[in-house]
């Protein structure tokens, strides 16, 4: 033991000797959780079945059908195994990537025996898994474009519940691609609103942006009790329809997945595409992040540190906007008191997830939708267990992943940090 | 004889202080022209005038002749000026060529940044120069020196011709600062001419063509090597005779005060700060702990003070097992801590001097009777304290931040040392101070050891540690890599200890 520390070198990551013994026991425990709960008392015979064909394409898919309990005792001896190494030897670096890995194991585990005897869904799962990650993902891409920049913006939901509403007038009284860019407005202005507080008077930028998202609250659910719900024209703006790729959409099992969504699906994947592009190719994306990294050095530079971070923020007001509009124009078409529920700080926890990288956010934005569309199968598969519980998986997941227990990934170190210029 | 750079009767004011009072001063092309003052004579004042940063109030700056005005960092760079800043404007998480194209960057088609054409540009330039450096890696990967080198390549890449070193040695081992000199010199004989601001005598007497010093805003006088030595400077600097040897008598060490076995400490990124020290500091002796910022001093110095807790090893004080002890066990044991950063953890800045008097021993008698504090008792022991250590501040109401930085760690020092202590962590006791400061600092350690006191003290500054230690432990990456007497040590093998190479293996 002591011989193996002291070869360590000054500046190399201490992990202590607990931290991998505590995963080690975290990943044998998950193994008996499975054989315990879900092995036990399952009938030999018992299969499961899972839909991988939700309709429409040409090409039809055979159900995927497999024996519950040699699939369920294979994923328990391989958790078994991992989480011996892990006690013994130790995954180091790797620990966070085996305890992913493990996670999904168990989550098919979950499935397999939910779905023992019955038919899942798993296409149609996949698809809502979608659906529900694009308000994540792209409240995300709108906290990652500030906080490159070196804003925190935690407004993102009161940007997006406001764009919601705005997008739903205007869609209402115009047509549905004004009212989009009417929410894309909204949430430009009120990108703009934070970026006055917090770059130009130096607000503290939590405070500024909770400001933003309880003002946000009042204005929107005033409006919608006052005027939407007494006129109801004035909320009715239409949805997008899904629209199918051409040949894409006749891809069997991913086809129906992503290609067969409405615009919003379309430009959540084009978006991370394109910020990645412009953040770590382009001359701009340079400038943005130096001045999220360290303004003063890009000050001397002659970089405009103000006007980067106004732009950066304004962009990202845009990009909450069109995440707002999602709700109302692409998902139930109308507009509702607080519908954005929380799923703004979830797209926050998701850029963090993500560690500040736009394909990074969109994983788990894709997670987080994940959990979201489980707990709707579940329902359908009448498991024993209260729907509540599978509800509050997605914030259980945010508060591991904040309390770091995934490792901590790297912020831009000016994050948060008003500039004053000499 | 040919000006490249001239400022003409430059003045600026600040709220209440009169930064720069009509400085005029010329740079030849091709010279490296020595800019010598104390902190907050007004020399970073005039560079940042130079760079763009700052204003000027009144004057005219000519560059070749011609009058410019530089408002902004970008005209300085147009008009040939670059800087490197004494803490520098890189950014870790970028790589070389990033941190240089930085703000000038040349794109492909598409938009795309042409990061070859940079690192290509990056090599020309370091081959020409001889300035070694690895345009992909990433900055902070890089040695202080390496971080230095990217930061002079920053301002050849922009073609500046008028280069600016501010205090550039401050976070060099000595062999480091040797080899920037040569970088310098060969910049200079490539036609460049340069600028060097400093404080330490020896440098500017070693490297500068000429010499400019600055006091309290004004020019008072410009000399060149030949014709001046460090005792002249030094009082063209302060403004009176400066004695700069300390004086001080063998030590006559007794009892075991302090003892550390195998310390390891971690930093605030969790990896080993401290690898495994192990030391120990007697009664009346002065333990120096040399090294280069960032070796892990700072954490070593937290472990001491229980402000951060090892994760092995163990700390004895006077036979006390203090290695998971609080800062106030350790206090009461009779530690007196003299720290690193003295605004942040030294003084509470929004606190009258009266209240930061009494940090330490506010909670016992006379200053807390029966859970009351004694407004009283903690005046006339500010006041006391004040007379004692010659505190100059208007009053003991006024807040320790309107102090100037000199007299608030004089308000640290009375508060340490006025109890009965039996051993003294100083940290950088004296960076940023004035000459007449340092003395006084270096006196009051002096006085201490001879009390019998033990003292530990952690300098960057090599020729602090040699004037006043008794032994000198050399911390390099994390561990003691010797501890040597004053009598078998030299600044250079210090240096080169400071360096990380052994005596016993070198050429291995």
């Amino acid at each position: 033991m002591s011989a193996n520390t002291s070869t360590l070198e000054t500046g190399t990551i201490y992990v202590s000797p607990t931290r991998r013994r505590i995963f080690g026991i975290i990943f044998l425990g998950i193994a008996v959780l499975i054989w315990l709960f879900f092995i036990r008392g399952l009938d030999p015979e018992m299969m499961t079945t899972m839909r991988l064909y939700p309709g429409g394409s040409k090409i039809v898919l055979d159900d995927w059908e497999f024996n519950s309990l040699s699939v369920l005792r294979i994923l328990a001896f391989a958790c078994a195994v991992l989480g011996s190494y892990q006690l013994v030897r130790g995954f180091n670096k790797r620990t966070g990537l085996i305890l992913s890995l493990i996670g999904g194991m168990f989550v098919f585990s979950f499935l397999s025996w939910a779905a023992s005897g019955g038919m899942l869904n798993l296409a149609g799962m996949l698809r809502i898994m979608v659906i529900r990650s694009v308000p994540l993902t792209l409240g995300a891409l709108s906290g990652i474009l500030c906080e490159r920049a070196g804003v925190v913006n935690i407004a993102i939901e009161g940007m997006m519940l406001t764009a919601a509403m705005i997008g739903t007038i205007v869609g209402s009284v115009t047509t549905l691609w004004i009212g989009l860019l009417g929410a894309v407005i909204a949430g430009g202005l009120l990108g703009l609103v934070h970026a006055v507080m917090s770059i130009k008077y130096r607000t503290d930028q939590i405070i500024s942006g909770t400001v933003i998202n309880i003002f946000a609250v009042g204005i929107t659910s005033f409006i919608s009790a006052k005027f939407m719900q007494p006129y109801p024209e004035l909320n009715d703006p239409g949805i997008f329809k899904p629209y199918e790729i051409p040949v894409l959409s006749q891809i069997p099992f991913l086809g129906p997945v992503l290609f067969r969504q409405n615009i919003f699906v379309y430009s959540m994947i084009i978006f991370v595409i394109l910020l990645t592009f412009l953040l770590f190719k382009t001359r701009w994306g340079l400038r943005l992040r130096s001045v999220g990294e360290h303004p003063e050095a890009a000050d001397t530079l002659g970089i405009d540190v103000y006007k980067t971070r106004y732009m950066a923020v304004i962009l990202g007001g845009m990009m909450a906007g069109f995440a707002g509009a999602y709700f109302t124009l692409g998902s139930v078409g109308r507009f509702d008191q607080v519908m954005t529920a929380g799923r703004g700080f979830i797209a926050l926890a998701a850029m963090i997830f993500g560690n500040w990288m736009p394909v990074g956010a969109m994983i788990a934005g894709l997670l987080f939708g994940f959990s979201d569309s489980l707990a709707a199968s579940l329902a359908l598969l009448r498991v024993q267990i209260p729907s509540e519980f599978l509800l509050m998986a997605p914030y259980l997941i945010t508060m591991l992943v904040l309390a770091g227990v995934v490792g901590r990934g790297q912020m831009p170190a000016a994050d948060g940090q008003p500039y004053e210029k000499q | 004889m040919t000006w490249i750079l001239e400022c003409d009767q430059i003045t600026k004011r600040f709220p209440g202080v009169l930064a720069n009072d009509q400085i005029c001063f010329s740079l030849e092309e091709g010279e490296i022209h020595g800019i010598l003052g104390e902190n907050g004579a007004g020399k970073t004042t005039l560079m940042n005038i130079l760079y763009g940063l700052y204003h000027p109030d009144e004057g005219e700056i000519r560059v070749r002749g011609k009058s410019v005005e530089i408002k902004s960092t970008r005209d300085a760079i147009q008009a040939g000026i670059g800087m490197v800043h004494q803490h520098f404007m890189l950014i870790p998480v970028f790589t070389v060529t990033e941190n240089v194209m930085l703000g000038d960057e040349p794109t492909k088609l598409g938009g795309i940044l042409d990061r070859e054409a940079t690192a290509k540009r990056i090599l020309d330039i370091s081959s020409s120069h001889g300035l070694e450096i690895d345009p992909s890696a990433l900055v902070s990967t890089l040695p202080v020196g390496v971080q230095q080198r990217v930061e002079i390549i920053k301002l050849l890449y922009r073609e500046a011709d008028i280069l600016i070193f501010d205090e550039p040695t401050s976070v060099l081992t000595p062999q480091e600062a040797d080899q920037l000199f040569n970088i310098m010199r060969s910049l200079a004989e490539s036609g460049k001419s340069i600028i060097f601001i400093t404080h330490k005598l020896r440098e500017v007497l070693d490297i500068a063509d000429r010499i400019t010093v600055i006091r309290q805003g004004q020019v008072i006088g410009t000399t060149t090597p030949e014709d001046a030595d460090q005792s002249k400077l030094a009082s063209m600097m302060v403004g009176r005779e400066v004695v700069l040897e300390v004086e001080k008598s063998k030590a006559k060490p007794t009892e075991m005060t302090l003892r550390v076995e195998n310390l390891k400490v971690l930093d605030d990124r969790n990896t080993l700060a401290v690898n495994g020290v192990t030391f120990d500091v007697l009664a009346g002796e002065i333990l120096g702990v040399a090294g280069v910022q960032g070796n892990g001093q700072t954490q070593l110095v937290q472990a001491l003070t229980g402000l951060r807790h090892p994760v092995e090893g163990r700390i004895e004080l006077l036979g006390t097992d203090i290695t998971r002890g609080t800062p106030r066990q350790i206090t009461e044991l009779g530690t007196a801590h003299i720290p690193e950063d003295r605004q942040r953890d030294g003084l509470v800045l929004s606190y009258p001097v009266t209240d930061n008097m009494v940090l330490n021993t506010y909670y016992i008698e006379p200053f807390t009777e029966k859970a009351v504090l004694q407004e009283g008792a903690m005046r006339s022991n500010a006041e006391a304290l004040i007379g004692a250590f010659d505190i100059r501040t208007p009053s003991p109401e006024v807040d320790v931040s309107t102090l100037s930085g000199g007299n608030q760690q004089k308000v640290i020092v009375a508060r340490e040392l006025s109890r009965p202590i039996k051993l003294l962590v100083a940290a950088q006791p004296t960076r940023g101070l004035d000459v007449g400061s340092i003395e006084y600092m270096h006196n009051r350690l002096i006085e201490k050891r001879d009390e019998g006191v033990a003292v530990l003290l952690v300098s960057t500054e090599l020729d602090e540690i040699m004037q006043l230690s008794d032994r000198i432990a050399v911390m390099y990456r994390g561990r003691i890599v010797d501890i040597l007497a004053i009598e078998d040590a030299s600044k250079e093998s210090v240096g080169l200890l400071m360096a990380g190479v052994h005596s016993e293996d070198q050429g291995v």
